[in-house]
């Protein structure tokens, strides 16, 4: 009980929360945020009652439900790494840093502080922008278990990209190389998985021309390129038949949800190990090595 | 209670410390010297954990700092020479977090804190926040919060750097009483007058070597292989430059001017030898009027022998 205690009132992730939740512009970050998806939603029905004969119908409201969550996509994706890629260089050049690693603090403890506190913070965001999601249910069109699922696929995107933001502010020692890098990975996993599942898919598909129907190429390089990408994987856990073509002719018939989730899992794992390993220096590693030497 | 032994540290092909050996008993306050660059933050970083020997080791109450870390972080309160702050966090908060830190129960530190406060004098400040507080209170609430587990050994590096006069009798009163708690001190500073009323022993630290060590008396010794004997004499100046010239242990003579009466000998004999050179001084009818030593403190023998170490 205690040490489930401790581990809830962890004191890093206690000190963050109450340090993030004591300044104005995070307030005023969340305000302008659901300023921004309030008035996207209020102006899509608009135009749709407006401008459509048939009114707002259930299939215009899972649309709203997919632009809403492609927008909470879009905002996890560009505000996870400014969160994370400073947690730990930034207490560095803040010089806290050395003085947090003389305590009596567990790597482990102190880097999972940093991303649930950053990730709680976007955890607000989204929990304050349910009541915008009842706009959509009032319409129908969207299940529960998809707004679930949804949320579920926005956690684990946060988590990932934390994770990954965390590593970066270990290993680099500049906040401002470490949030270049983050978004320059970022921006990989978004375009660039993208562009190298276009360039692979036509590459592949054109050598085995002739030989259409499922099963006849077995490469599943352009799956594993695109099962990176949050947007596709997104887009087609909610449309499901997106790319499902395409993958079928090479043979795969897993969903593209199934590789992400995995994948995130796997990267936000070895992020992390990364980060809690190197926050330290490894006092062992070098006598080992002078023996050597 | 401190073991250091062969302690190296390489960048590259820079050594920042070089096989440094060191024992410090409990209790004892130990004072580092030496110029700016000369090896003194590293060997901190690496008693503190924070920075890999590239050979060697140090042993902090009997643990292994490269095997045993965790151990040693419980034993040690360490203040850096520089360090931040957490700007938004009140006095009581920023203790609060280091106390939840180490694991100290919330009962403990509401009766640990207020105590803390009052030893480095900040009682008043327990509301405030921590960025509007002085540079030489913000030292003193760092020196707080390594005190926050009651360690047995404190390690602070520069912890008078940047302060005014003032400020530095106050933390030189906090570091007496932390002494009369008989916590192990190791403290380091370039200037080297600021530790010596202090610190049970020295050590001279210069390009990553240990060049003295011992109480101040000791290190004066050690550090001042010659003296300067001042000798006036009534008249017959040129021979008694020649008299002293003709001593083995008189090393230089100095006499500026034709009048000027007063000789200045770097001597490097023993007290006997110097009760025997004045004897045969008088003996040989020299009108000898004074003869005294000249006093040089240990600033000007530190300034002597790190003169090329900034």
């Amino acid at each position: 009980m205690s040490r489930l205690q401790s581990m809830l009132i962890n004191p890093v992730l206690n000190k963050e929360i109450k340090l993030r939740f004591r300044s104005f512009k995070n307030f005023l970050g969340i305000f302008l945020f659901l300023a921004i998806c309030g008035a996207v939603c209020l102006a899509f029905i608009y135009i749709e009652t407006q401008f459509s004969h048939d009114g707002f119908t259930a299939s215009d409201s899972r649309n709203l439900f997919i632009l809403l969550s492609m927008g909470q996509l879009g905002l996890i994706v560009f505000i996870t790494p400014g969160l994370t890629a400073g947690a730990i260089s930034g207490e560095r050049e803040k010089q806290t840093l050395n003085i947090m690693l003389t305590t009596q603090q567990s790597s482990t403890s102190i880097i999972l502080s940093k991303l649930f506190s950053s990730i709680l913070f976007l955890i607000l965001m989204l929990v304050a922008s349910l009541p915008l999601y009842s706009i959509v249910f009032l319409y129908g069109g969207v299940s529960p278990q998809t707004v679930f699922v949804m949320f579920g696929f926005l956690l684990l995107t946060m988590l990932t990209i934390g994770s990954i933001g965390i590593m970066f502010s270990t290993i680099m020692k500049r906040t401002i190389i470490s949030t270049i890098t983050t978004y320059g990975f970022m921006l990989f996993l978004l375009v660039g998985t993208l562009i190298i599942f276009l360039i692979v898919l036509r590459l592949i598909l054109g050598f085995s021309q002739g030989t259409p129907g499922t099963g006849q190429s077995n490469n599943i390089l352009p799956y594993f390129v695109l099962m990176l990408n949050p947007a596709v994987s997104m887009f087609s856990s909610l449309q499901s038949n997106m790319f499902m073509y395409e993958f079928q002719q090479l043979g795969i018939n897993w969903p593209l949800w199934v590789g992400y989730t995995i994948a995130y899992i796997v990267i936000s794992l070895f992020s992390l190990l990364i980060a809690i390993n190197k926050l330290r220096p490894n006092m062992k590693a070098k006598s080992k090595k002078m023996k050597k030497g | 209670m401190i073991e250091i032994q062969n302690l190296t540290k390489r960048y590259g092909s820079f050594t920042a410390l070089d096989n440094l050996n060191l024992s410090i008993d409990k209790g004892t306050v130990f004072g580092f010297v030496g110029p700016n660059g000369a090896g003194k933050s590293t060997t901190f970083s690496i008693l503190a954990t924070l920075l890999r020997p590239s050979e060697g080791t140090a042993y902090i109450s009997g643990y292994d700092v490269t095997k045993d870390p965790k151990q040693v972080r419980k034993s040690i309160g360490y203040v850096p020479d520089f360090f931040g702050v957490y700007d938004q966090f009140k006095v009581h908060e920023y203790l609060d977090f280091y106390g939840t830190s180490y694991g100290i129960p919330s009962a403990e530190r509401k009766v640990i804190i207020p105590q803390l406060l009052e030893l480095v004098n900040l009682t008043e400040k327990i509301d405030a926040y921590v960025d509007l507080l002085s540079r030489g209170m913000k030292q003193r609430l760092c020196l707080a919060r390594a005190l926050i587990h009651d360690p047995e050994i404190l390690i602070l590096d520069e912890p008078a750097s940047g302060l005014d006069p003032r400020a530095r009798v106050e933390m030189r009163g906090i570091l007496r009483e932390l002494k009369n708690m008989d916590k192990t001190i190791i403290i380091s500073s370039h200037i080297l007058p600021e530790l010596s009323e202090l610190c049970d022993e020295l050590g001279v630290i210069e390009h990553g070597q240990l060049i003295a060590h011992g109480n101040v008396n000791q290190i004066e010794n050690q550090l001042q292989a010659q003296k300067v004997l001042l000798v006036t004499v009534k008249d017959n100046v040129e021979q008694a430059i020649s008299f002293f010239e003709n001593d083995e242990n008189v090393l230089e003579v100095d006499h500026d001017g034709e009048d000027n009466q007063l000789l200045q000998l770097s001597y490097q004999g023993t007290e006997d030898e110097q009760v025997t050179l004045l004897k045969q001084a008088i003996e040989h009818g020299l009108p000898i009027l004074t003869l005294s030593q000249k006093q040089t403190n240990l600033e000007d023998i530190f300034m002597e022998i790190t003169k090329g170490g900034e």
